[in-house]
């Protein structure tokens, strides 16, 4: 089961990363392919990974699961969809409200990337919870969870630049990025359900209070 | 003698080292902006704009600073072949400035018209002023910045006295293709700027995968293309004219390029030798993918073989 953990957490990392590089794509017909358009994606999709990594954390507090865990993916799924539908009359409209490329950009950004990527940002915190089974092994699962999931990125943005853009259009790899998130969610999600587990995941009340 | 004539040999051979070099190129100006190097050349009597350090880097722009008129480069001219079908443009849009050329020839023969010149970098803006005679006049604006927001934001204020009668797209400087100006969308909406009767040109690749992609993506929005290429050089330039059949061989073709002839003979442009140069020939693959703001690996495909 720890082994699943390790793929959503790979795989999560991937989808951000592919996620962010088609950011740029998606942006440069309204705004160009400038400095500050990098700079707009770059900065919500950090600030939205800051702000996963808080409430993901928070998550954990709760009673944790692999079904839970199951309901972020297949919650990034459902919210990485309507990008497809919704970005280009979003981006049309900003385009004629704002003048500034910079500030077009970044309202662009909020608007189309903060809610999907502060849902991935919630990831990977939640697997380090399930997990880690003691104190003293913490940091070392920690790192691995890191590990994995940052190698998932390296992959996701080799991936998209060198292959995903040649073969396929935008909408055919954001669809299968949402597709990847939701199998993955689902699958999660029936393991959970069947009531198998890792052995640590069910905070007991006493685990809870050292946390808070 | 051997002894003897060594030194002299090498002091031969040496001289002849330093003189060679300093034909071949002396830096007079290099500056790196927000979007790539920027280097005047003087070679020999020409003075060259390039757009990156790498040796075999061709050159943007050169002018002759004996004959400062002279086209040095084939793409320039053939640019110019637009002008076989308008006869007097009265407002013209310039994608991607270099070292100014276009808008400087086109300024002086048609110094009635207006001229919007669109470049995303102000360090080109001021190499072209400073090394290249170029300057802004109540005729010739400069917009600087990215092409596409600048087309999409004359859009939305569109009026039928703002349309072009002319658009030259000379935006590639043959290192990096800025791709969102190489799709359908782009040509959608620079064909909206176009006025009846207008007329478009690019400057693109003649050489590589993209060849059938740029092709189809600009006949799919332009209409048939006349396809303009310099086996020589590996220039290529596409023409078309929305609602139009350009027909390069037809009498008027002829009687223009007859007038044009003297007027273009000071920037060493045999126009008449165009016409039959301008193919209708569809020489790519129709059946190649469209360019898409969805899907275009502009800069990948150029790597790889026709």
């Amino acid at each position: 089961m720890a082994g699943l953990v390790y793929l959503l957490a790979f795989c999560g990392g991937f989808v951000i990363m592919s996620l962010e590089l088609l950011g740029g794509r998606l942006l440069a017909p309204y705004f160009g392919s400038d400095i500050y358009v990098w700079g707009s994606i770059i900065t919500v999709f950090m600030l939205s990974l800051s702000f996963g990594y808080l409430i993901g954390g928070r998550l954990t507090l709760r009673p944790t699961s692999i079904f839970r865990l199951g309901l972020i993916f297949s919650t990034a799924a459902v919210l990485l969809y309507p990008l497809m539908l919704i970005s280009e009359p979003t981006m049309n409209w900003i385009f004629e409200h704002i003048l500034d490329p910079r500030y077009g950009s970044l309202t662009a950004c909020v608007l189309l990337f903060l809610i999907p990527t502060v849902i991935l940002g919630m990831i990977s915190p939640y697997c380090v919870r399930l997990l880690v089974d003691s104190r003293a092994n913490a940091g070392a699962v920690a790192g691995r969870l890191y590990f994995v999931s940052t190698l998932g990125s390296a992959l996701g943005t080799l991936v998209t630049s060198f292959y995903l853009v040649l073969w396929f259009e935008m909408n055919q790899i954001l669809l299968a990025l949402a597709a990847v998130l939701l199998l993955l969610g689902v699958t999660a999600l029936a393991l959970g359900r069947n009531g198998t587990s890792i052995d640590s995941i069910e905070l007991t009340p006493t685990a809870n209070a050292e946390f808070t | 003698m051997q002894m003897r004539n060594g030194p002299v040999l090498l002091m031969v051979s040496l001289v002849c080292c330093l003189v060679s070099t300093s034909a071949i190129a002396k830096v007079i100006h290099k500056e790196r902006s927000l979007y790539q190097t920027i280097l005047v050349n003087q070679e020999h009597k020409l003075l060259c704009l390039k757009f990156s350090v790498r040796r075999e880097q061709r050159n943007q722009t050169c002018i002759d600073r004996r004959d400062p008129k002279r086209m040095v480069f084939a793409y320039t001219r053939m640019m110019l072949a637009t002008l076989l079908f308008n006869e007097n443009p009265k407002r013209i849009l310039i994608v991607g400035l270099g070292g100014g050329t276009l808008p400087l020839a086109l300024n002086q023969m048609y110094p009635d018209s207006t001229i919007d010149v669109v470049e995303i970098d102000p360090a080109v803006v001021s190499v072209a002023r400073s090394h290249f005679n170029f300057s802004p006049t109540d005729k010739v604006t400069t917009h600087t910045l990215d092409a596409r927001v600048f087309t999409k934001r004359l859009k939305l204020s569109l009026t039928d006295e703002s349309r072009y009668n002319l658009i030259l797209l000379d935006a590639f400087n043959g290192e990096y293709i800025p791709e969102h100006l190489l799709t359908q969308e782009y040509f959608q909406e620079t064909a909206a700027l176009l006025a009846p009767g207008g007329i478009v040109a690019a400057n693109t690749f003649a050489i590589s995968k993209l060849y059938h992609h740029e092709s189809v993506t600009f006949e799919s929005v332009f209409g048939p293309l006349l396809n303009f290429t310099s086996p020589e050089t590996g220039n290529r330039v596409m023409i078309a004219a929305p609602g139009r059949r350009l027909d390069p061989m037809s009498e008027q073709v002829r009687q223009q390029a007859q007038r044009l002839a003297p007027q273009l003979q000071p920037y060493d442009v045999d126009i008449q030798s165009f016409p039959e140069q301008l193919s209708t020939n569809r020489d790519w693959d129709t059946e190649a993918k469209i360019l898409t703001d969805s899907y275009n690996p502009a800069n990948l495909l150029r790597r790889q073989k026709r």
